[in-house]
């Protein structure tokens, strides 16, 4: 088993804004690509140009159809990636101390020289947010691009998760929800951001914007002005009177 | 337990050298920064600076890095050596390639130049390719976009100058409505993300309009699942209700449109239905108050949209508004009429059209700019009507997509939103009316350059491009001819069968550039293949001789004779160039290039200077000297020192002798160095004055002309009746020459209306909606551009596999569950395939993600893999030609104005596949020897991508 730290100074997570995501994968490959290159293994891909071909990614997107009784179908994209949970269960199920959530930020990490590849923590995450290397059999997880978020040698601007780099809508937001007047937790209270799975007490970080309810209000917009030619002389007689107001 | 941890290093630098150049993944063209380790590309991403990405990437940018490192790369050229689709080649030195390519193209040359076919696809090179088929003297050269979108491109340049994406694009900034139609999630890719960000951030209403709900749509506040090739009908209906209460904008229609000119009312005449017009042929108007008929460009005149007047002859004439009241007004485009085709209740229609004015009229917008319009008038603001629309392939693929593409104009015209303030923006250098395009040019004589380029627009019959029987086509796709006499963009899609039918002509080279026409670049996948590989009875190839250049071992590799091997587009140079397909934002001219940020480790070559150097070998003008020297070294000295015209060259940016000037200007040897520092691209913004009203705004007129946009002020008048169309009509009446043959003139009576209408698209025949009940078609995934992705490791596990999406009712009624394997009929052919229950889709369709299924053996991937085994094209189903129609002509299954593919037009039937003891996707296409030989199985990418 492994401790937890009983707080950390900064929870740092994402906002994922689910009204504004088209499910493009643009935050999955920027990840995959940044990951790859980063302070751990690379993710490898096996059977890569295969029948079945399947590697190490931190982030994923689903695509899910909702059906509602009343109204058009719907899809929502969700992109699904480690929550950085205040009470981890990947961390305190983990047998030899690799998994650890970091005092100082809250971000959740596999020290993969301890990693065993057991795979346990796997197993304990409820949100299958964990993949193992099929190569280097260490268990890999988003890092929250912790190599790149305080990184001294890139531009500061640019020391966000790659996924929030690459994010063409705009969809994904990182900063510290332990500050209340942070960009990301004012806007998760200002959209009502949803934990995920939140009665599982594992005390995720990440939030998630539900799509706004104007995809259901759509009906009550505007009233149909009335017809223009409701004068005797019909349309012409509208447009003559149309044009004089003109000048 | 607590652990000491190896605190990870925070600050290992991300690479040596930052080089920053353009993205090649779509057609978007972003700026990227390639990050390079030890001399190797180690990290993509988006450039901050760049005005097309502003620093996102889509995840085709940023898997770049494995279509560098892809196993299907190419690598030396390559001489066919067993049978066509073999696969089965011999690997050359370019010495050989290139002396036997210009062996076989001079002698052409040197006999009869249109026996060669110079096709390109994907080509971001236009001007370059164009140019040098002009040289060769051959008049069949085109690229891609007959197969595409020039529907959308050339309703947009004959109604307002201008068309969406790249010429073109919404106020996302200030609009208080976005209204997409058939926009899958691509063109142009990130602009659009980006956009769709800022109006959610907004809180910005977005409808989208698509019978497929992904992507895009999937956001959208509301989602209206049309039937697939009646989009014209419901913007007419849109347009009918607008009309009937009134919201439209009068004074915008008076002073930017063709709504006031008189149109000949003379039934008899060889004229009727043209523009009156004066001595020197300025069109006429007439005073609503006095009935005085006077040309457009006098100011004092209060004109009249209705009405009859009499003309100086004594014939009499009525404003083009007038007609295009009454034609829209009629019952058959009221709410009700159309509710049923296109599957939009009554009650959304009218909604539709009330939202549509609401935003325009209700939060009309002012910007406090005073601007002077082309007639001289000071105007103290710029008032707008923010209401913005996309469209792309979902209403162009059609038969009846140009007329649809020019009623979405003919509405944004009605609303008064082209390019106002939050509405519809040209992007510099357009607006560009007819007026400032070319006509198309043709012939064809030996060893002599045609007299202009070969694309253009006709303002008549006299433009097209016909033999002296007024008759045989000149070009072998038989762009400009009656069978498209619009097609702006050539018909791509018709040359390989029109060549193996040797009608109008055979050839003998056919020479393509970065094109899958073998596989998914075709309509009738089957049927080219075997066009390709048909023989005479000599044993020898029907088409004789393809050259073709691509990067990646393609199917199409497997079908050619000489394989030119591309580089990629990290390791070439290019100009994304203001006389080709322009990059700019609506507030700034844009240009860039690419630039070798790594070289080769191949053999290969880019294409461009390939084309330049066999150009110098036999000796076309402008690219080889008197003495028969090469004029350019390669594509990057091309670049820099051609010019079309004195001071007009292919990049914008840094011209003349210092690097000073800009549009126009004398070579500057150190252009490319310039654009480098900058980031791989230049950005000039437009000035405030001249930012909006481009079609009629004299601040921008002006600017436009000092840097080189065009060569003169040019008002662009918008043409809600189009009066080419009407020229078309008298022609198929008579009363112009040429005439078409007797068997065209109905056709183009009715399909060249020079108002917008919609008719039903030519596959949906009364008995098709019995046989086949369902409309198919194909939506482009965001992660993925046509078949280059597949090859792509990373890609390919976001999109290795598509089923077929069928909606619940049709899986319910046909006994379908998800990975069932159905048999897709349509009156071409079946096919197999996999399927999936999908609810976010209209009724009566089926849909695949594009391009996804492969050939065995191509791209370097296993023989087994998913993209061969399950993966299919629906292109099998579609053919060039419609059905026998019991008149003894097999029509053109393309749209009758421009040509333009009309694949979404596609109808099946399904059923479930009796036998469901094999999962594989028919037809099977054979197989194809891989000339790379096949990826690796584990790719842990650390030689490359190591920090």
């Amino acid at each position: 088993m492994t401790s937890l730290p009983r707080s950390t100074d900064k929870r740092l997570g994402l906002a994922i804004d689910l009204d504004t995501c088209v499910g493009c994968h643009a935050c999955a490959v920027s990840c995959k690509e940044w990951n790859s290159g980063g302070s751990g293994t690379p993710l490898a891909d096996v059977d890569a140009y295969g029948a079945a071909p399947s590697g190490a990614w931190l982030n994923r997107v689903h695509t899910f159809e909702i059906t509602p009784p009343v109204g058009a179908a719907e899809i929502v994209h969700f992109p699904k990636s480690c929550l950085h949970c205040d009470d981890a269960p990947c961390v305190t199920v983990c047998p030899t101390g690799a998994s650890y959530k970091r005092g100082e930020d809250g971000i959740v990490l596999v020290d993969e020289a301890l990693c065993i590849g057991c795979g346990l923590c796997a197993w304990a995450c409820p949100y299958g947010a964990r993949e193992m290397d099929p190569v280097e059999k260490v268990m890999k997880k988003c890092t929250l691009c912790v190599d790149r978020i305080y990184n001294q040698t890139i531009p500061e601007i640019d020391r966000v998760p790659a996924c929030v780099r690459a994010c063409p809508t705009g969809a994904r937001h990182f900063g510290d929800f332990a500050d209340p007047d942070s960009s990301v937790s004012k806007l998760s209270a200002a959209r009502g951001g949803l934990a995920l799975m939140p009665d599982l007490g594992t005390g995720p970080v990440n939030r998630y914007l539900p799509p706004r309810d104007t995809r259901r209000t759509q009906t009550a917009t505007v009233d149909p002005p009335p017809p223009a030619e409701t004068s005797a002389t019909g349309f012409l007689g509208w447009l003559d009177a149309a044009l004089e107001r003109l000048g | 337990m607590t652990m000491r941890h190896a605190t990870p290093d925070l600050s290992t630098p991300v690479s040596d050298e930052i080089r920053q150049t353009t993205c090649y993944m779509c057609a978007c063209r972003c700026g990227i920064d390639v990050h390079l380790k030890n001399g190797r590309i180690n990290y993509i991403e988006g450039n901050r600076a760049h005005p097309i990405n502003k620093g996102v990437l889509c995840a085709k940018g940023s898997a770049g890095i494995m279509q560098q490192y892809s196993p299907a790369r190419l690598k030396k050229p390559l001489l066919r050596t067993g049978e066509r689709g073999s696969g089965e080649f011999r690997e050359i030195g370019w010495d050989e390639a290139l002396a036997r390519a210009a062996g076989w193209l001079d002698d052409v040359r040197q006999t009869d130049p249109k026996k060669l076919a110079f096709f390109t696809g994907r080509d971001q090179s236009q001007s370059l390719t164009s140019w040098w088929a002009q040289q060769f003297g051959t008049p069949n050269y085109a690229a891609h976009g007959g197969f595409c979108s020039v529907n959308m491109a050339a309703a947009g340049i004959y109604t307002i100058g201008g068309a969406f994406w790249e010429f073109g694009a919404p106020d996302w900034d200030r609009t208080e409505l976005h209204i997409m139609f058939g926009v899958a999630e691509d063109h142009d890719s990130n602009p659009i993300k980006i956009g769709l960000g800022k109006l959610k951030a907004r809180g910005v209403k977005l409808i989208g309009i698509n019978p497929v709900r992904t992507g895009y749509n999937a956001i959208a506040d509301e989602w209206l699942a049309i039937t697939p090739g009646t989009d014209g009908l419901l913007i007419l209906s849109l347009v009918h209700v607008l009309l009937k209460t009134g919201k439209i904008d009068l004074d915008y229609l008076i002073r930017y449109t063709n709504a006031p000119w008189l149109v000949i009312d003379d039934p008899a005449a060889a004229d009727h239905g043209l523009f009156a017009r004066d001595g020197e042929g300025r069109p006429l108007v007439a005073d609503r108050r006095t009935g005085i008929v006077v040309a457009t460009d006098e100011r004092s005149v209060k004109v009249a949209l209705s009405g009859s007047f009499r003309l100086a002859d004594g014939r009499s004439a009525r404003p083009v508004f007038e007609g295009l009241a009454a034609k829209y007004l009629t019952p058959e485009y009221s709410p009700e009429a159309v509710a049923d085709r296109t599957c939009i209740e009554p009650a959304t229609i009218r909604r539709l059209a009330a939202e549509i004015a609401d935003a325009a009229f209700e939060r009309e917008l002012v910007v406090h700019q005073p601007w002077t319009d082309m007639k001289g008038e000071r105007h103290e603001t710029m008032v707008g009507r923010p209401v913005t629309f996309h469209a792309m392939r979902g209403i162009s693929a059609h038969s009846n997509g140009f007329q649809t593409c020019r009623a979405l104009h003919l509405l944004q015209i009605l609303i008064g939103s082209i390019d106002c303030p939050g509405g519809f923006r040209f992007k510099p250098p357009y607006p560009r009316p007819v007026a400032g395009q070319p006509r198309p040019h043709g012939g064809s004589q030996k060893c002599t350059p045609l007299m202009g380029p070969h694309l253009g627009y006709p303002r008549g019959p006299e433009d097209l491009l016909l033999e002296e029987d007024g008759i045989t086509p000149q070009r072998i796709d038989k762009a400009f001819s009656w069978d498209a006499p619009l097609s702006a963009h050539g018909l791509m899609h018709m040359v390989i069968s029109n060549a193996h039918a040797r009608d109008p002509y055979g050839i003998e080279v056919l020479f393509l550039y970065m094109s899958n026409m073998a596989w998914n670049s075709s309509m009738n996948t089957s049927e080219v293949m075997r066009m390709l590989t048909d023989k005479n009875e000599d044993g020898g190839y029907v088409i004789p001789k393809i050259i073709y250049s691509d990067t990646y071992s393609s199917e199409m590799v497997a079908f050619a004779d000489l394989i030119l091997p591309d580089t990629t587009y990290l390791e070439r140079h290019d100009a994304i160039s203001l006389l080709d397909r322009p990059i700019s934002d609506p507030d700034a001219m844009c240009d860039s290039i690419r630039w070798p940020v790594v070289a080769p480790d191949r053999d290969v070559r880019g294409f461009q200077s390939v084309l330049l150097d066999l150009g110098a070998r036999i000796g076309l003008p402008g690219m080889a000297d008197p003495d028969g020297r090469p004029v350019y070294r390669d594509y990057a000295d091309y670049i820099v020192s051609h010019q079309r015209k004195p001071g007009i060259g292919p990049l914008a940016g840094w011209r003349g002798a210092d690097g000073s000037k800009t549009g126009r200007g004398e070579p500057n040897p150190e252009q490319i160095r310039r654009y480098i520092e900058n980031g791989g691209f230049f950005e000039l913004h437009v000035p405030e004055e001249a930012r909006y009203f481009k079609h009629s705004n004299r601040a921008w007129q002006d600017w436009a002309v000092a840097h080189g946009l065009q060569e003169g002020p040019m008002e662009n008048v918008f043409q809600l009746y189009l009066e080419p169309m009407r020229r078309f009509q008298l022609a198929a009446e008579g009363k112009l020459t040429p005439q078409p043959p007797d068997s065209h003139r109905n056709r183009i009576r009715s399909a060249f209306d020079p108002l917008p209408v919609w008719y039903p698209p030519f596959a949906d025949t009364d008995s098709a909606e019995v046989d086949f009940p369902l409309h198919a078609i194909t939506q482009r995934p965001a992660a993925m551009y046509h078949s280059w992705g597949s090859q792509n490791l990373w890609l390919r596990q976001i999109h290795g596999t598509a089923p077929l999406f069928v909606p619940g009712a049709v899986c319910d009624a046909h006994g379908l569950s998800d990975g069932d394997w159905a048999l897709l009929t349509s009156s071409n052919g079946q096919i197999r395939v996999p399927v999936a229950r999908m609810d976010a889709l209209n009724g009566s369709t089926v849909w695949t993600w594009n391009a996804i299924g492969k050939r065995k053996g191509a791209w370097a991937l296993d023989p087994a893999a998913r993209e061969t085994e399950q993966g299919f094209l629906i292109n099998h189903l579609i053919a060039e030609l419609l059905p026998a129609k019991g008149d003894g002509l097999r029509w053109s299954n393309s749209d009758p104005v421009t040509g333009q593919a009309a694949w979404f037009d596609l109808r099946v039937s399904i059923r479930r596949d009796p036998d469901q003891s094999l999962a594989v996707s028919l037809p099977r296409t054979g197989s194809q020897v891989s000339p790379v030989g096949q990826g690796p199985a584990t790719v842990t990418s650390s030689g490359d991508l190591t920090r």
